[in-house]
């Protein structure tokens, strides 16, 4: 990756053309400096009140392996997991069942599911709040039909939070999935019916296999938003530092160590490449299905 | 024909939308209650009336608006100069250009977010809005780029061709030839940055001053408060403007699709 030419380019005369050089100057300015001056800081001593020191130091990777922040990581990985699990469960058979309606029931629906995407997702995060208040309308319906004695606390805890992030990435996963649902050649898994397998043989031996990238693709773009997405965890999930997102928010807003900040930010930034990697391991492909 | 769905396929994909709408459709009606608290008390139009007197709101709109159209417009300009730039390069850096400038991207919001915390500390720029457009031109740049891009690589190159034998400039060609043709990725790009612009909180919460707050952030801290049945009636006048800009456009693409 690292300037290396590309070989069907390679024999072929340098040329810039003029149109590249702001885009190559404000991706040098805001994406690689910054990035370089996050690892930076990660290796070095956190100043008194705010900033940072000239002194090296390893001692912000070696707190990494402090049980504090040990439980926030593998709190937030399984949280991140389970919202992977949960939006495949849920998204993959929506997607299927969505491509095989016809062409303008299918964008018909595409489009129902993205529209409210464009209205603030904090706004419609408001609406679960509304819902599972202690005098909203779950309870009341819950008591109405006499399930519940007194009003049940659905709010500020680990399941309103897991329900505020699968319903804030469903969509990703959705339309990730349904991008290579729609490719399928269906008469693929017919001949695999003609020959004699049941519906659910030729659905898992032929439709899954042929829908990998779009499931890795989904996958990756609900795991990755999914540990550090702070402001669910805060409004949903009553401000308990579950999350890798709301440590660094803390570690950076109000304990005030960048370094300690940065170092969690680089942990997090590693468990990304090892996704996108495996992601581009198991379907050989250069970018994301879904993004495109 | 396999492609047919049964009523149960037909049922999940109704109750998925519904979970998709359910918050939204409470939003709507809590925005006509007229109680502050969560319990229903009759209809009444007064959190319009009080949005509208909320100075602090429609001040982050006006930011927030401010701030989407500016940044879509710097990377609608960088992110396309850019990709049709590379097809006509070869250069050594190029794939690590085409990597660098894809990462916020694929990075989680949270550290970009703290990279220009410290980044724009240490260089000691003021935060506000020249932080906050810096941060979204940036990660909309992508989107822009991403689009643009493989729009090019499906486009014949022949019409260029044509264009040049019959004597137009390559500026000429670009303008009448090229910008057309890949002026749809442009605006579906364009529309996909918008929307992440006006949605962003995370990287907006580090990078914001204190008198440019953005909706978004105003709301979080408003949620993070407690009752707020003004942001109902706020969300219900955003989700009317989508639907009639929605509208609008299938309108439009229709009219135009007659036409030609």
């Amino acid at each position: 990756m690292l300037g290396k030419p590309n070989a069907a380019k390679g024999g072929k005369k340098r040329v810039i053309s003029p149109t590249v050089w702001p885009l190559y100057i404000w991706t040098a300015l805001f994406v690689a400096l910054p990035l370089v001056y996050v690892v930076t800081i990660s290796f070095l001593k956190k100043d008194e009140i705010w900033g940072v020191t000239n002194q090296f130091t390893l001692g912000n990777y070696l707190s990494l392996f402090d049980p504090v922040y040990l439980k926030v990581f593998g709190q937030s990985f399984l949280v991140a997991v389970s919202t992977t699990a949960l939006t495949l469960l849920i998204g993959y058979p929506f997607a299927y069942f969505t491509a095989k309606f016809s062409p303008a029931v299918r964008s018909f629906i595409i489009l129902l599911l993205m529209a409210p995407f464009w209205v603030n997702s904090l706004l419609r995060l408001n609406g679960w709040i509304i819902l599972l208040k202690a005098n909203g309308p779950v309870n009341e319906l819950l008591m109405r039909l006499g399930l519940a004695q007194e009003p049940l606390k659905l709010l500020y805890n680990g399941g309103a939070m897991m329900l505020g992030m699968v319903y804030a990435l469903l969509p990703f996963m959705i339309t990730s999935i349904y991008n290579s649902v729609e490719k399928l050649d269906w008469s693929v898994i017919e001949a695999a019916r003609d020959l004699g397998a049941s519906p659910a043989k030729a659905f898992f031996t032929v439709t899954v296999p042929l829908t990998v990238p779009g499931i890795v693709a989904g996958c990756v773009l609900v795991f990755v938003p999914s540990m550090g997405l702070f402001f669910i965890s805060d409004l949903l999930g009553g401000a308990k530092s579950l999350l890798l997102g709301n440590l660094i928010k803390n570690e950076l807003m109000q304990a005030r160590n960048w370094p300690m900040g940065a170092t969690l930010s680089i942990a997090m930034l590693l468990f990304t490449f090892a996704f996108i990697g495996i992601y581009k391991r198991v379907t050989g492909e250069k970018t994301l299905g879904g993004i495109k | 024909m396999m492609k047919k769905n049964s009523w149960r396929s037909r049922l999940f994909v109704a109750l998925v939308l519904l979970f998709n709408y359910l918050p939204i459709f409470i939003v709507v009606l809590y925005s006509f209650n007229a109680s502050k608290y969560g319990n229903w008390a009759g209809l009444s139009l007064q959190w319009y009336e009080k949005l509208m007197g909320n100075a602090q709101i429609l001040r982050s709109l006006k930011n927030s608006l401010l701030l989407a159209f500016s940044s879509c417009a710097l990377s609608i300009l960088i992110g396309t100069a850019g990709a049709v730039g590379m097809a006509r390069s070869h250069f050594r850096t190029q794939n690590l250009l085409e990597n660098v400038s894809m990462i916020p991207m694929m990075l989680p919001e949270i550290i970009l977010g703290m990279a220009y915390l410290s980044f724009f500390s240490i260089l000691k720029v003021s935060f506000g809005m020249v932080t906050l457009i810096i941060a979204h031109v940036t990660f909309c740049i992508p989107y822009i780029f991403i689009n643009v891009q493989s729009r090019l690589a499906g486009l014949d190159p022949a019409y260029v061709e044509a264009a040049r034998d019959l004597g137009a400039s390559p500026t000429r060609a670009f303008w009448d030839v090229t910008l057309p043709l890949i002026s749809p990725a442009i605006t579906s790009g364009a529309l996909l940055a918008f929307a992440m612009s006006m949605d962003d909180v995370v990287i907006s919460f580090f990078v914001t001053g204190t008198t440019s707050n953005t909706l978004p952030l105003q709301v979080y801290s408003m949620l993070k408060m407690g009752v707020t049945p003004e942001v109902n009636a706020l969300c219900t006048l955003m989700l009317l403007a989508v639907f009639a800009a929605l509208g609008l456009y299938a309108l439009l693409r229709r009219v135009l699709r007659k036409r030609a």
